[in-house]
């Protein structure tokens, strides 16, 4: 690094004032109850939880801790809606269905967006660019398969599969929420969503708007509360599929406790996502790539680019240009229009990268870490970097979900392939180089379910989206996503 | 190749060559990364979310004020507009001394002289566009003489173009040499290259332009004539930005940035300075260093400008043209 020193002064700021979004917007409630056949209920306890802002530590709203017997009317609820409207309405009538949940969630974007700012910790620019926008697209797109389900590839009348139990995850709650809900929607299912006991509030937003919306009571049932929830959920024997996005450590028991039911089983579980990094690829654009691949949500995406493997020819550069990218983002309050990089979603998961970055160093990494100040209240981590990282520390082998980057070095297009399929996981990778040839031939042998080339990150309904090995199985997204929820 | 060759030890990377011949000039255009377009136009495209608000986007009024060159470049042009020009350009808002003078004026060389004897006395510089603008089709020695003129009647910037057809064809080392022998015919005023980007049409295309005006000696790189369709992007701004840092990084040599044709109104403005800040950085920030050419877009700066203090917008009519 000594001999690549600045000639030139390190960027400066232009000292952009605060331009926070109101947090009015939200409308939120004091306390929310379980959503169960198309009304708000107590839990059958009366037990609340407080949900925190984890931009400031402060409660935001109560909502209802739902028990086994909620968990019980909820599936009732489900399958009464499937047998008397849903599975026998006709798709173009369910697809209206879809079509005006889309419409409603872009009307009230705005909202939803400070929603989920407020509850999640992540930038109002992602929020409002983002995860709002895509899960009206999820609706949209697939309200468009509602009544084309037999050109989809499965068969001339496919069958849904019935009561579909749906465990999502805190990183994008309303955007995961979509991508569960609109193809088991789509293809005549009904659902029993259990959001992440950290960020249950856009999904109850969400219901609001499915009553707006006009959904037939108990189409969807949405029940709040901790892992207990989740369990009853799928050992409950009224439910025929369990779709699970979050952690392999509990899709591993999940799949266990489904091993000796009828239960249909999509899993999207952890990722350790290796971005690779030719001495070709277009650099100002790599950069910014490489820094969207890990930095993107505060590094809570299951498909992060959290490992950086970079040619040995130009290492020393793109570590530079890193660690004076890193020291420009913006990172604070998440309301602020400016902000970059906003606050870890919870203590525990604070907790678990300050023990893996604290690994990282003891096993010998170099750290660089963002020398921005972090607010005091709530939870906060500096964007950091880790370069000499070898494929043995825990660094590069253990999934962190946080805004760290390790960095790996490779010399020949066969070490690249080898260093970035040496993992358990296989959900996304990416290529960058401006050669053709050479990203295909390097795709073709990546074990990743998703493989971005000179990009990073990028979303679509139209695409499918799922992992391979201890990443998980099934697809969500495009005309795969349909398979999930169809009895093929 | 020896080290004398190329002026440089091998094994030192942050030095460039100096360039001496074309093959050489060739190679170190060639090893400059591509551009991912793609990612180049998401990125402009998320630094136009930028919210500059209050204080900020006072600060952000003032500084755009002081880097616009104020432009005339029509046949028409009259000694009678460009002296009201010239007024405006030393003091904006007669009714607000507050408000900085702009950076230049810039006009045809036949107007130099009386320009100059209008802004005596001032801090704002005469620029004149020269070498066969807008198209750059003449001989060398008629740009030459073109230039000399300009500098003659006390132009204290020349803004010439590049020969867009050598650059296309792949006779860099023709376009390379006509900088070096224009740089020179300036003198001691500084040297603005017009890429013409919207001829150059690839971004590709404008990061090696602008790598080898700077390696020519450009003091400042500028986006455009104003006289074909496509004038400044935001892209392309990002690109020649890039392009300063990186050369500013592996020479020491700071070149300046003029982005120009199109940009009208204080939000677009606003926008290329978020650029400029989060690209190449604050050093960048200065009438030294970055240049808006511009005419109409002095206007709806004030117009923000009396916005922020009053509260309201006024008349458009409120304002002097130009």
């Amino acid at each position: 690094m000594a001999e690549n020193e600045l000639a030139t002064p390190p960027l400066g700021t232009f000292g952009y004032d605060p331009a926070p979004e109101s947090s009015t917007i939200a409308r939120l409630r004091e306390s929310y109850g379980l959503f169960i056949g198309g009304d708000f209920s107590d839990a059958a306890s009366h037990e609340q939880f407080a949900t925190l802002n984890p931009a400031t530590g402060a409660p935001l709203a109560s909502v209802a801790q739902a028990n086994a017997s909620d968990v019980d009317r909820a599936v009732a609820a489900a399958r009464h809606a499937y047998d008397t409207v849903w599975s026998t309405m006709s798709g173009s009538e369910r697809a209206k269905y879809l079509f005006r949940i889309a419409r409603i969630i872009q009307e009230r974007a705005r909202e939803l967006a400070v929603v989920e700012t407020l509850d999640n910790g992540k930038p109002i620019r992602e929020s409002r660019d983002i995860d709002i926008p895509l899960a009206a697209a999820h609706f949209f797109y697939y309200a468009g398969w509602a009544d084309k389900l037999e050109h989809a590839g499965y068969g001339s009348s496919p069958r849904p599969v019935g009561v579909a139990g749906q465990i999502i995850p805190w990183n994008f709650p309303l955007l995961m929420a979509a991508w569960k809900l609109a193809p088991a929607l789509a293809a005549g299912n009904t659902c029993v969503l259990k959001p992440a006991e950290t960020t249950p509030l856009s999904a109850l937003v969400l219901a609001e708007i499915l009553q707006q919306a006009e959904l037939p009571p108990g189409v969807v049932n949405i029940v709040t509360g901790d892992g207990a929830v989740g369990a009853a959920l799928v050992d409950h024997p009224g439910v025929d599929k369990i779709a699970f996005t979050g952690s392999t450590e509990v899709g591993r028991l999940i799949q266990r406790r489904v091993a000796s039911s009828a239960k249909h089983l999509t899993l999207e579980l952890g990722g350790k996502g290796a971005n690779i990094v030719f001495d070709d690829a277009p650099i100002d654009e790599m950069i910014e790539g490489i820094i969207d691949g890990i930095f993107f949500n505060q590094g809570h995406v299951c498909c992060a680019g959290s490992r950086l493997l970079v040619q040995e020819t130009i290492a020393d550069e793109v570590l530079r240009r890193l660690v004076r990218r890193v020291e420009q983002l913006r990172v604070g309050d998440p309301l602020d229009k400016n902000t970059d990089v906003g606050a870890i979603n919870s203590a525990a998961q604070l907790a678990r990268i300050h023990e893996l970055a604290n690994a990282g160093e003891a096993e010998g990494a170099t750290r660089y870490a963002s020398s921005c100040v972090l607010p005091e209240n709530g939870f906060w981590f500096a964007p950091t970097i880790f370069a000499n990282v070898s494929s043995s520390h825990r660094i590069a082998r253990e999934e962190i979900f946080g805004p760290v980057l390790s960095v790996l070095t490779f010399r020949t297009p066969d070490e690249a392939v080898a260093k970035a399929n040496d993992t358990n996981y296989g959900l996304a990778c990416g290529v960058w180089s401006e050669k053709g040839s050479r990203t295909l031939w390097v795709a073709e042998r990546l074990r990743a379910g998703v493989i971005w080339a000179n990009t990073y990150n990028r979303f679509d309904p139209t695409s499918p989206f799922g992992g391979v090995r201890e990443s998980g199985f099934g697809r969500e997204g495009g005309r795969h996503g349909l398979e999930a929820y169809l009895d093929v | 190749m020896s080290e004398a060759d190329i002026g440089v030890r091998l094994t030192d990377p942050s030095r460039l060559p100096t360039i001496s011949s074309e093959t050489q000039l060739r190679a170190v255009l060639a090893s400059l990364a591509g551009v991912d377009a793609v990612g180049a136009e998401a990125r402009v495209a998320k630094l136009a979310t930028r919210s500059i608000k209050t204080s900020s986007k006072r600060r952000a009024l003032d500084l755009i004020v002081s880097m616009i060159d104020l432009t005339t470049l029509e046949g028409a042009d009259t000694p009678g507009r460009v002296s009201a020009m010239c007024a405006k350009a030393r003091r904006p808002d007669p009714r607000d001394l507050s408000v900085p003078s702009v950076a230049a004026v810039c006009v045809y060389p036949d107007l130099v002289e009386g320009a100059k004897r209008h802004l005596e006395g001032s801090s704002v510089a005469v620029a004149a566009v020269a070498t066969a603008f807008p198209s750059g089709r003449a001989s060398l020695a008629v740009k030459l003489l073109d230039v000399s003129e300009a500098v003659a009647a006390g132009a204290d910037e020349i803004d010439m173009v590049i020969d867009r057809g050598a650059f296309l064809s792949g006779r860099l080392g023709q376009v390379f040499d006509e900088i070096v022998a224009v740089k020179a015919a300036c003198g001691s005023a500084h040297l603005k290259v017009i890429l013409e980007t919207g001829e150059l049409v690839t971004y590709d295309n404008v990061r090696r332009a602008s790598w080898l005006a700077m390696l020519a000696g450009a003091d400042f790189i500028k986006t455009s004539t104003g006289k074909v369709p496509v004038a400044a992007t935001p892209p392309v701004a990002l690109v020649m930005l890039e392009a300063v840092r990186d050369f500013a990084e592996s020479t020491g040599r700071v070149v300046g940035v003029k982005v120009a044709g199109g940009i009208r109104s204080a939000k677009d403005a606003i926008r290329y300075l978020v650029i400029v800040n989060e690209t190449a950085g604050a050093t960048w920030l200065r009438p030294e260093t970055f240049r808006f050419g511009a005419s109409s877009l002095l206007n709806d700066v004030l117009m923000q400008r009396l916005k922020q203090t009053r509260g309201a917008y006024v008349r458009p009519e409120e304002f002097s043209g130009d």
